[in-house]
């Protein structure tokens, strides 16, 4: 086999797993839309709020620690301590169900029932919000984050080592494929078989499924929205906790990780507002497609062509199946 | 004759019990239209009662009054014995009153076996983290709540269609679905809102059938608005006819058959 070839196939198995990080954004946004018809725009800072109070509560950071030294005129900063990544998860994914049910009690309780347009211009004053309360709590310095999957810490040592060897050995080609990425596709797949089996056997997903599918009906059978608007909000910002930890593992915890919003978009496009399949089968095709294209195409049209591709093949899609792949067809009778 | 204050024996032999339900002097005004004007009635235990009337008498309105979905500007409505304070739609449901809708409220997506297993999310009491685990209370209750639905499901007849999805369903095998899923929740009030509407004469029969059934089989109290004056004769032990938001006659429905103000109404005769 040529080198070509593999060098083919290694831009693939790279584009993937970049494409299961598109994926895990796309996640957030779809599992909200779905149950509560909210276009949530603030899922990207919702992300980035996640990775900061994670790195800040890991590292025993005051919060809100400017704010007060400012009117109280003291100069605290930490606590003194530095937590186990495990504990300080735990207590982020507490934080975010706070966050959910403050969205839910003092923004969207007072808009239930009104427009799409309402709703999502609400979660674009939600976006600039949350980026100042997380700036105000934790600083806006760029942060480093020290989970187990950045460096590896938490396995066993030579794990890595014996990745990367294996990996490199492949075919006798000298592959690379990163740790990180192959990190962040194993927990993706345990994330969607996580959400997937809640989603179908529990009582709380059955919930969940009847209010995305119809809000009377649900209300009917005894399902209160309140609840499960709240349990979404919630699950979202699970997942943006997940995608916010491995995106800040890969390119530091700063204020442009919210800007991931903007790559899920055309994610959504291709697989559809309304599909967690969609979210992740499309999340691959533009992880694959923008590095496959790079690849071939790229070099003869000048390069830098990851920057747009995304949006152009989502483009193209709206064009000629706006539903996107999985998306439920809308039919309009007359 | 009705005993009002013990219940009575219905023609048929039928016992039928106390009061369940009762609506007294209910009032529901949408801005300045009179939707409903200072109607009471009662619903017992183990009977068939029917709300009739011309299009836009407020039958709709007076279901949605007791599933909690509107909420009366005055009157009261008294559950059991006891004044039942404001209520969600999703509180009504889980005091044990189902419903169904008139333009069928089902979950599309879902097969026919999950809809009708939502009708028991009311009876599942394990908490978010015994769910997550999936094991001892959560396990039992869910191989329970499925026996239940299975039941239900031999019972209306829809075993060869559990498995498809609602949205492939023909309009009145859809009302039947809707129907169990009211049903499996083991509701001590059934509310059905026109459950024969745009049904042919065969579906209608069969309607009518599962209906009688339900209410033979497991006693359970059914209130159903109906337009087909015919159907509500043959299936109610009483009737409660409005008309313009009033109640215009409650009795059996030989009473109500023989009430010159719901003939007139029936027959649009105007009164000066």
């Amino acid at each position: 086999m040529p080198d070509t070839f593999y060098f083919a196939l290694e831009v693939t198995v790279n584009g993937l797993m970049a494409g299961v990080m598109y994926a895990l954004v796309a996640l957030g946004f779809v599992l909200i839309f779905k149950a509560s018809g909210i276009f949530n725009f603030a899922q990207g800072v919702m992300a980035l709020f996640a990775a900061m109070t994670f790195v800040g509560i890991q590292n025993g950071q005051i919060p809100f620690a400017h704010l007060i030294n400012a009117i109280l005129g003291t100069n605290i900063h930490y606590f003194g301590w530095k937590l186990h990544s495990i504990l300080a998860i735990v207590l982020t994914v507490v934080v975010m169900i706070l966050l959910a049910w403050a969205v839910q009690r003092f923004i969207f309780r007072y808009l239930v029932g009104q427009e799409p347009i309402i709703l999502f211009m609400a979660t674009i004053g939600l976006a600039y919000l949350l980026e100042g309360v997380a700036d105000l709590m934790w600083g806006a310095d760029i942060k480093k984050v020290d989970v187990c999957l950045a460096e590896g810490t938490c396995l066993p040592q030579g794990i890595n080592a014996a990745i990367d060897e294996a990996t490199f050995n492949l075919f006798g080609y000298g592959f690379f494929i990163d740790n990180l990425d192959i990190t962040a596709t194993i927990v993706a797949a345990i994330l969607v078989a996580a959400l997937v089996a809640f989603s179908q056997y529990t009582k709380q997903g059955r919930a969940m499924r009847a209010v995305a599918d119809d809000h009377q009906a649900a209300l009917s059978v005894g399902v209160s929205l309140n609840y499960i608007w709240i349990l979404v909000w919630s699950v979202a910002g699970f997942v943006a906790l997940v995608a916010g930890l491995m995106w800040g593992a890969k390119s530091g915890v700063q204020f442009s990780l919210s800007l991931i919003a903007l790559k899920a978009l055309p994610v959504l496009m291709l697989g559809g507002f309304t599909s967690i399949p969609g979210a992740i089968v499309g999340g691959l095709i533009i992880g694959m497609g923008e590095k496959l294209f790079e690849f071939f195409i790229g070099s003869a049209i000048g390069g830098a062509t990851e920057n747009w591709f995304a949006y152009v093949l989502a483009l193209i899609f709206l064009v000629f199946r706006p539903q996107g792949l999985f998306g439920e067809k809308i039919i309009e009778r007359v | 004759m009705l005993d009002q204050s013990q219940g009575y024996v219905t023609d048929d032999g039928r016992k039928i019990g106390g009061v369940v339900m009762e609506m007294k002097n209910i009032t529901l005004r949408f801005g300045g239209v009179e939707a409903i004007k200072d109607i009471s009635f009662d619903i017992r235990e183990g009977e068939i009662r029917a709300i009739i009337g011309p299009n836009g008498a407020g039958k709709s309105s007076m279901l949605n009054v007791i599933s909690g979905f509107y909420h009366p500007q005055e009157g009261e409505v008294w559950y059991r014995g006891r004044k039942r304070p404001p209520m969600k739609p999703y509180q009504v449901a889980r005091q044990g009153i189902a419903r169904t809708f008139q333009n069928i409220a089902l979950f599309e997506g879902m097969s026919v076996l999950d809809n009708v297993m939502t009708g028991r999310l009311t009876h599942m009491d394990s908490n978010i983290f015994r769910q997550a685990i999936w094991k001892g209370r959560a396990e039992r209750e869910e191989v329970e709540n499925r026996e239940k639905a299975e039941r239900i499901i031999d019972f209306l007849e829809i075993q060869n269609i559990r498995k498809t999805p609602v949205s492939r369903l023909p309009y009145g095998l859809k009302k039947r679905v809707e129907l169990a899923r009211a049903l499996v929740s083991e509701p001590s009030l059934l509310l059905l809102d026109e459950p024969m509407a745009g049904m042919n004469v065969e579906e209608k029969e069969d309607m009518c059938r599962f209906i009688l059934d339900v209410n033979d089989e497991f006693g359970t109290t059914i209130a159903l608005i109906e337009h087909d004056m015919g159907v509500v004769m043959d299936l109610s032990d009483r009737v409660v006819v409005m008309d313009y938001g009033k109640k215009i006659g409650d009795g059996t429905p030989h009473e109500v058959r023989n009430n010159p103000e719901v003939i007139d109404a029936y027959l649009g005769v105007s009164h000066d």
